[in-house]
């Protein structure tokens, strides 16, 4: 039997590869309660990363197509609202399997794209891998969702605060900088932080499904299933992973409540919209 | 399925694909879509009585059974619901065995757990041994209904009770006032009129549902999903219906299924919506009123 600091030197960073502590997963009846701590753990490096980028990502993507989205020309907000639609309207499960099922079907040798004088390579070997093609698929679904928040909250930007930028003489971008967007962001925060939650959850879905765990390094779900098909307890490993992602959620929670404060800092303090935890985990 | 099938070797073009469509396989395929319709059928009206029970037990007035309303329903929504549709049928279906196990054979001396094994007596066994294939199928997707059920309960529990709230509090005591008591004047006046004030909550549940069957495929029954991978994947001439890796096509066509799914409900409860605002003390109600006179 491995003592716990032997189990945390072994495996908390196994996540990350073969080469990162054990070969091995520990087995059968070999399988200590520190183990499971440290796997699901280790595990949890690959949810942080998924729900860091897929959030910076998304965000920048996101603004951008709630812009379209409320854009009066129809070639621009139509083209988004299928897009909105299309994400939101099927499962995320789904969806992986689709793109996965399409990215396989990329020449492995990468797509050669002629722009006239010269010719561009785009390698594809890493799109059926979950770090990359796992990633742009929830880029893709944060996208969605976010911009509908986001339109939501653009069309509900003060009259006031418009009529006001007009009257300063601003235009185009300054006053999207300066009025239009610090607005929609305050009104769209308390949702975009339920959103966040809700996509830290559903990291959980790359591995199950179509996207491989190289050399089982997966995210914490993949090794509490993993546990519990070992051991057929589930009444460890699925709790733990529980907890960890309960923690994770408060992390969140905290961090955009921050942002939060930053975004209404020039209100009274009884003005302030307040963050509630409310999130939905299905998408 | 049809006669000129009988040798699919012989076929190209459009009839190859009719009897490509119709094979026995598909119509697996197109049976397992009415198994997710069978699930959203089944699961709605049984998430929604256990959430009527979690939100009468909420409004309790004896506070043990007020806490553990609150309890369920908060457990419940704060963990990731993939690990709850997991959990629950291992869980359960362990505790239904441990259960019979004690009953069945109390002279039983050995430990259930042993190491990594889960080991009962015979007699304890569900489905027990020998029984014929269509019950362990039905036993498998009880426990599905179950853990869907319980999750979606949760939500709905949640839902009901800020409904309940919502209905004016004035006619609850008007209601009283007439000296209903304040089981009549929840039958009476809170039950028919939450339903408008529930409707958008319910609405968005009903939605995460329809995205959710899809995890059916987790719980090892044969589901869209599976038959999806099952038909799409590459089939070489060993197969009467040799064809190449097809698995984005047959995804593409599941994500149109959901899609036209979520479509259809969008429509349904906005009917629902212009149906229950009718003489509400709403915005809408008021609109119709005004409309009406």
């Amino acid at each position: 039997m491995r003592t716990c600091a032997e189990s945390f030197d072994a495996y908390f960073l196994r996540a990350l590869g073969r080469e990162f502590g054990e070969r091995l997963l520990p087995r059968g009846t070999d399988i200590t309660f520190c183990d499971q701590v440290a796997l699901i753990g280790s595990g949890l490096i690959w949810n942080i990363y998924f729900a860091a980028l897929a959030v910076v990502i998304g965000f920048v993507l996101a603004t951008g197509v709630a812009l379209a989205r409320h854009a009066s020309s129809p070639w621009l907000s139509r083209p988004a609202g299928v897009f909105i639609f299309a994400f939101r309207g099927s499962p995320l499960f789904i969806q992986f399997f689709f793109f996965y099922s399409a990215f396989v079907l990329l020449p492995r040798s990468g797509v050669d794209i002629p722009l006239g004088f010269v010719t561009l390579t785009v390698q594809t070997s890493a799109l059926t891998t979950a770090q990359v093609g796992g990633l742009i698929v929830l880029i893709l679904n944060t996208t969605a969702y976010s911009a509908e928040l986001f339109f939501g909250a653009l069309r509900s930007v003060p009259k006031g605060d418009l009529e006001a930028a007009d009257a300063y003489g601003m235009t185009g971008f300054t006053r999207f900088r300066r009025v239009v967007w610090p607005n929609m962001l305050r009104l769209a925060w308390p949702s975009y932080t339920n959103e966040a939650i809700f996509l830290t959850h559903s990291t959980t879905l790359v591995f199950l499904s179509a996207f491989p765990a190289q050399q089982q390094s997966g995210e914490a779900f993949y090794y509490a299933r993993y546990f519990v098909d070992q051991t057929f307890n589930p009444f460890v490993a699925y709790p733990l992973v529980a907890a960890f992602f309960v923690a994770l959620t408060l992390a969140i929670v905290g961090l955009f409540g921050l942002i939060n404060l930053r975004l209404n800092r020039h209100l009274p303090r009884v003005a302030r919209t307040r963050l509630r935890f409310r999130p939905q985990y299905i998408r | 399925m049809f006669s000129f099938c009988s040798d699919p070797s012989v076929l190209s073009g459009l009839p190859w694909f009719v009897c490509y469509l119709t094979s026995a396989t598909h119509l697996d395929f197109y049976r397992a879509f009415g198994v997710v319709m069978l699930l959203l059928v089944v699961t709605a009206p049984a998430a929604l009585a256990i959430g009527m029970g979690g939100a009468m037990a909420i409004r309790a007035r004896f506070a043990p059974l007020s806490l553990l309303g609150k309890a369920y329903v908060n457990i419940a929504r704060g963990v990731p619901d993939i690990v709850f549709f997991l959990f629950v049928p291992i869980a359960l279906g362990q505790g239904i065995e441990y259960v019979l196990h004690h009953i069945n054979c109390p002279d039983w001396d050995q430990p259930i757990r042993q190491g990594n094994d889960f080991l009962v007596c015979r007699e304890a066994k569900m489905p027990p041994i020998g029984a014929p294939a269509w019950v362990r199928d039905a036993y498998a997707f009880g426990m599905a209904v179950l853990a869907f059920a319980l999750v979606f309960g949760a939500f709905v529990a949640n839902t009901l009770h800020g409904a309940m709230q919502a209905v004016p509090h004035a006619q609850i005591e008007t209601a009283e006032a007439y000296g209903m008591t304040r089981a009549q004047a929840f039958r009476r006046i809170v039950l028919p009129q939450m339903w408008v004030y529930a409707l958008p909550g319910l609405s968005n549940i009903w939605q995460i549902l329809i995205k959710a069957t899809p995890l059916l495929f987790l719980l090892g029954i044969q589901d869209v999903v599976y038959w999806a991978r099952e038909l799409g994947g590459q089939k070489t001439t060993l197969y009467s219906y040799p064809h190449p890796d097809w698995r984005m096509w047959y995804f593409l066509a599941l994500l149109g299924f959901y899609l036209f799914l979520t479509w259809l409900s969008e429509r349904g409860f906005g009917w629902l919506t212009l149906r229950l605002s009718h003489g509400q003390a709403t915005a809408e109600g008021e609109r119709m009123r005004r409309a009406a006179a």
